[in-house]
């Protein structure tokens, strides 16, 4: 009976959570499009350069659908996005979808490769430092994660380039990959393509191009997950459970490997949810330090030249992607701690 | 206590208390106690506490070695910011071709950049620019994130469902991205950069002060000063936030730490300041191109963002600590 109770109340928080993204998701499309149309300068004489005529102007917003009235064009935006048509790039006239597509893997590959990193990293670093608490190794992983948090991304990545590609010559210093060795697009990960395509030079040639760059934007969210990692595994070492495997003679790496890290891991998951979102953020930054051909580069030079359409529709993309990985954070973090499903229940 | 009242992802603020529930708490150790009779003719008495609290701190503060240490540095930065002009060597923006990209030299302590110009009159003068942006955006994120969050705390009800989705809207595009889109509506420019990077700082400030307020409104004295029939906006600012005080300071301290790195990336994305004023993230993006040619253009204004970053990080996880009860018996 209980059990029964437990599953309704966790399938009704699901259907809950999940609706409140539509809204939220309503509401940033709004946001976006009021910056894009309503608040920003007129785009015409952006693209059509300063000696374009009035004329020129009128045809040329009346081709973009911008003379229409402003709800009218944000409901056919919408009506579009949700079929995926994001509208076409005032420059290339290539529909934004398109354009979105063929950036899209190379921040994802550096995204995940980044997050990997933050990952075994700070949960390594938050262990140790926990473990040995108040020795030169918790005041190493604490030094190392103050650091993550206050460099700027920007500034690491061209300090390891100085590093690793001027003094050491180990590493080259930006692109995805030796344009000779690219592989076939299949998936538009390179290492995955170059997987398939069973080419070794292309694998190795995106590995170390992706290296600098993954270390680069991983730092900050590796300091996040190492303090995170660092307090909880503390709290899970004081709990009188862990006393009590102990006592038991169960052996010290089991009592810390088994039952303090599965326990501290709760909330480190949400956290490494939540830093996957904001290195989408980092990606601007880092790409272009690196000449990384992803959407933040992109992003960047549409927004200096005023092509909104594809600063719209990366900011809803990044915006969705957000919200589904917060989401699954949430949902993952409800599962397996019990005690959000009752505060629920009391709210609801 | 519901997951999406979880605070600011990603944040450097809550690690360890990385629930809302938990900075109610935090905040509660701040309030007044539960037992303490105030006086509610005589407003000074709710002051009271507060000082003996500020004192509580200092004292807690002046233990923590790193937190001083920041402390200091971060007045000397401000005298920097202030007599920058008196301080530098040469004119910050006054180019010098024939002399461009000359190593660090006794004449130019940290050498000269592509256009020939002083980069430690620069980085001098970059000071004040990122000082002032770090406070001025952290004001404007301050008095509207804390009115918010304390009508939405307040209030509660729909007032409160309203404000706060909004700022989940807000957060669900990651700030930097927010904060270049801005840009890209109000135009480039260094006083742009300080709106956009306000902005998108205030549903963090909004989070906290609805957090703090929540707790705080349920204690007695708040019940009490109801009752005594004082208006709604007089029991907010004169009773409920100045027990929120303390949070708010923390966070604003680590809100500047982040307002300049974001001030620093913009700059580095040529969205900030217009050219030829000197600015820490607009050196890095400009001198980029000399990466191996002359590495010391891109050290010295990178090591100046990082310093003050970290400062004021340090700085903040101190008043953290030295406010948060539980630390302070330890």
């Amino acid at each position: 009976m209980r059990e029964r109770d437990s599953v309704a109340d966790m399938l009704k928080y699901v259907v809950k959570r999940v609706l409140m993204v539509i809204p939220v998701m309503i509401g940033v499309s709004i946001i976006v499009f009021a910056l894009m149309r309503v608040f920003s300068p007129d785009p015409a004489p952006i693209v059509l350069g300063q000696h374009a005529t009035q004329e020129s102007m009128e045809a040329w917003r009346e081709a973009n659908g911008l003379d229409e009235p402003i709800a009218q064009q944000y409901f056919s935006y919408l009506a579009g996005a949700l079929k995926g048509d994001l509208g076409v790039s005032y420059y290339t006239k290539t529909p934004v979808a398109k354009e979105i597509g063929a950036r899209f893997p190379a921040t994802i590959e550096l995204a995940v490769a980044a997050i990997i990193f933050a990952t075994i990293f700070g949960i390594l670093l938050g262990v140790i430092a926990a473990v040995k608490k108040n020795t030169i190794f918790d005041a190493l992983g604490s030094f190392i994660a103050l650091i993550g948090v206050s460099v700027p991304i920007f500034w690491l990545g061209i300090l390891f380039i100085m590093f690793f590609s001027g003094v050491l010559h180990l590493l080259p210093s930006g692109g995805r990959i030796d344009v000779l060795l690219k592989p076939a697009d299949v998936t538009g990960f390179y290492m995955i393509d170059a997987l398939i395509e069973g080419n070794g030079a292309a694998f190795r040639s995106a590995l170390v191009h992706l290296i600098q760059p993954a270390l680069a934007l991983g730092m900050y969210s590796m300091a996040i997950i190492t303090r995170m990692t660092r307090s909880s595994m503390l709290e899970s070492l004081g709990q009188d459970y862990i006393r009590t495997a102990r006592a038991k003679g169960i052996s010290e790496a089991k009592v810390i490997g088994k039952h303090a890290l599965r326990n501290s891991m709760i909330p480190v998951t949400t956290v490494i949810g939540l830093q996957f979102g904001s290195l989408l953020g980092g990606a601007l930054l880092t790409e272009s330090v690196f000449s990384w051909p992803g959407i933040g580069k992109f992003t960047v030079d549409s927004i200096l030249k005023s092509d909104f359409p594809v600063v719209q529709g990366i900011v809803l993309l990044v915006a969705v992607i957000f919200v589904t990985v917060n989401l699954v954070a949430d949902l993952v973090y409800a599962y397996l701690d019990p005690r959000i499903k009752y505060a629920s229940k009391r709210e609801g | 206590m519901a997951p999406w009242d979880r605070d600011v992802p990603g944040d450097f603020a809550e690690i360890g208390s990385e629930t809302a529930a938990a900075d109610e708490a935090l905040a509660m150790g701040t309030a007044l106690p539960d037992g303490e009779i105030p006086v509610f003719e005589d407003d000074e008495t709710l002051h009271e506490k507060p000082e003996k609290q500020w004192l509580e701190m200092w004292r807690s503060l002046r233990a923590n070695k790193a937190a001083l240490v920041s402390l200091v540095f971060i007045v000397f930065l401000v005298l920097i910011a202030v007599f920058g002009p008196l301080l530098t060597p040469y004119n910050p923006v006054e180019t010098h071709m024939a002399n461009a990209l000359k190593p660090p030299s006794a004449e130019h302590i940290f050498g000269t950049d592509q256009l020939g110009m002083d980069i430690f009159s620069r980085v001098i003068a970059g000071t004040r620019v990122s000082l002032t942006v770090g406070l001025l955006a952290v004001s404007i994120a301050l008095s509207i994130g804390i009115v918010l969050g304390a009508v939405a705390g307040y209030f509660g009800g729909w007032i409160d469902t309203v404000i706060m989705r909004v700022m989940d809207m807000m957060l669900s595009v990651p700030s930097i991205l927010l904060a270049i889109t801005l840009m890209a509506a109000l135009g480039k420019g260094i006083d742009k950069a300080v709106i956009a990077i306000g902005l998108v700082s205030i549903p963090e400030y909004a989070r906290i002060v609805r957090g703090s307020i929540l707790s705080i409104k349920e204690n007695d004295y708040i019940a009490a000063a109801h009752v005594v029939g004082l208006t709604d906006a007089r029991i907010i600012f004169r009773h409920v936030l100045p027990n929120a005080l303390s949070v708010i300071i923390v966070r604003a301290t680590l809100g500047i730490s982040s307002a300049v790195l974001d001030t620093a990336a913009l700059g580095f994305l040529g969205l900030g300041v217009q050219p030829p004023q000197a600015e820490w993230g607009d050196m890095l993006g400009r001198a980029r191109g000399f990466i191996f040619q002359a590495p010391h253009t891109l050290i010295f204004p990178g090591l100046a963002i990082t310093l003050t970053v970290l400062a004021f990080n340090l700085l903040g996880d101190g008043l953290r600590d030295a406010l948060d009860p539980r630390a302070r018996i330890k």
